[in-house]
């Protein structure tokens, strides 16, 4: 894990989301999945945000604006500066056969770089609204649904699911297809490990989610 | 000496922040596994952060097997934090301990804000480990009492070597849509740069009355704060929530308090020692 204070290049508006696009400087993209702790102007604590994208020189996040954190982060010009901290956590394994991209709201986030590494396989996408669904252009070869289509009802038998959305999509998605890897989100402090704010009950135990996670295999 | 305060950071999962400082204090162990408690287990406030982690450790058994000897590995001393619900528990740890030549120093934490507390007083805890150990014995105290020098006071003649001070302070927050807790139990321990002026004010209360050596905690974020707690009467400065966004803080914070001793033309720590008692130490204390 590196840290470094970096520019912003851009901040774009994807629908209700902005794609906040930074300097990447010398630090390592690391793998789908991975995430960073973003300084959230004028905030105590930094943003777990996964990697969304990253062009050449840049590492780019999709951040959902919910709260006073994310909203100032969403509203950093750019030529201003942020610390940033990453790669963490446990990204996606990515050699497996018949992948398929599940994503639900902001659960797209790390999606257009996996898809990205993956060689654009198939995703189906789920969200609330069509403006939110704006997201979708970001993930090349996807289906999208908005509620009350529901993304479980997209996908196909026989595909090996790697998919991120919020908690009630996840467990629906094991359920319909049992295997796979699911990225989970939970409240972090740190990041690293130090916290223990990031706990989640993983067979039984309750296991930090920067440490052990977020991508999870499901049972 | 710079520190992290218990339950702050993990030496394991980042011994290169953990080798950034002088000793390395762990998260509290207790006789028995604890899972901890139940998410969501912390929250941001405008003033600090909030935590219900409730004392989450492996153990006193497998600390011992497992957690210790890699600790003892990372070539930085180590401080084992001890809880417990009542005092023999604090005596059983402290004894378990006291053969263990990788434990430079043992913290009581008689004030974790986050579960029931012990049925003894703070004093009666120490004067029980102080039987079951001959390492040194750091009290942490709360200062959601009304008067911590006396609480410091009696730890003192418990037989406390030192104190660590200041716990976390109980803190609420309610979700902003729902108008419930934030947090999974209900309340946690308020932390960051909220508490400094109550962190600053229960080591100037404690140095003044017992004279203990003192590990001074509390919104330390910067070389100026650090700078702070020492000339309130702490010997020694331990980091916590700054941790969590910074891993580098021990690196920079010693950059800063370098450049701060020598803008107030001060030759080192020591000479900034207990600063805030010279025009007050004259006045005697009850």
């Amino acid at each position: 894990m590196r840290r470094e204070r970096r520019k912003v290049v851009a901040n774009e508006k994807v629908g209700p989301y902005t794609l906040l696009r930074v300097d990447r400087g010398g630090l390592d993209p690391g793998i789908p999945g991975q995430f960073f702790m973003l300084e959230a102007p004028r905030r105590l604590l930094p943003r777990p945000m996964s990697l969304c994208l990253a062009p050449t020189r840049e590492l780019a996040f999709l951040v959902d604006p919910i709260g006073p954190g994310t909203r100032a982060l969403c509203a950093l010009e750019p030529g201003e500066s942020l610390a940033v901290l990453g790669p963490l956590g446990n990204g996606f394994q990515l050699d497996v056969e018949r992948p398929l991209l599940v994503g639900g709201g902001i659960g797209v986030a790390p999606l257009p770089y996996l898809s990205e590494v993956l060689g654009a396989p198939l995703a189906v996408l789920g969200f609330r609204s069509d403006w939110h669904a704006e997201a979708a252009a970001l993930v090349p070869n996807a289906q999208v649904c908005v509620e009350p289509t529901l993304v479980t009802q997209l996908v196909p038998e026989g595909m090996h699911v790697l998919a991120c959305g919020p908690e009630p999509m996840l467990e629906a998605v094991r359920r319909v297809a049992p295997g796979g890897q699911l990225a989970w989100e939970a409240p972090m402090a740190c990041g690293y490990g130090a916290c223990y704010g990031c706990a989640v009950e993983i067979d039984g135990e309750l296991k930090r989610l920067c440490v052990e996670g977020p991508v999870l295999h499901a049972a | 000496m710079l520190l992290n305060a218990s339950g702050c950071l993990d030496a394991l999962t980042a011994p290169d922040v953990a080798r950034s400082l002088d000793a390395f204090v762990t998260k509290t162990v207790t006789p028995e596994p604890r899972d901890g408690n139940a998410p969501v287990r912390i929250a941001e406030t405008d003033v600090g952060m909030l935590n219900s982690i409730g004392l989450a450790n492996p153990g006193i058994d497998r600390f011992l097997s497992r957690t210790l000897p890699q600790l003892a590995k990372l070539g930085v001393p180590v401080w084992v934090s001890v809880g417990g619900f009542a005092a023999d528990e604090y005596a059983e740890l402290c004894s378990r301990l006291d053969d263990e030549a990788d434990v430079a120093a043992i913290e009581l934490n008689v004030s974790c804000p986050n579960v029931e507390s012990p049925a003894q007083s703070a004093a009666q805890i120490v004067a029980t480990a102080r039987l079951a150990t001959r390492k040194q014995l750091w009290a942490k105290l709360s200062p959601a009492v009304p008067d911590i020098a006396e609480v410091a006071n009696a730890a003192r003649a418990a037989g406390a070597d030192g104190l660590s001070l200041v716990n976390t302070i109980r803190g609420l927050k309610l979700d902003d849509r729902t108008l419930e807790p934030a947090l999974g139990p209900g309340a946690g321990g308020l932390s960051g740069p909220a508490l400094k002026p109550i962190a600053l004010a229960a080591v100037h209360a404690c140095y003044r009355a017992t004279g203990l050596p003192i590990v001074g905690m509390g919104g330390v974020s910067n070389g100026r704060d650090v700078l702070e707690f020492v000339a309130a009467g702490a010997c020694h400065v331990a980091l916590g929530t700054v941790l969590f966004g910074d891993p580098d803080a021990p690196t920079r914070i010693r950059i800063e308090l370098a450049a701060e001793l020598e803008r107030r033309g001060l030759r080192d720590l020591d000479e900034a020692h207990a600063l805030a008692h010279s025009s007050v130490l004259a006045i005697p204390t009850t």
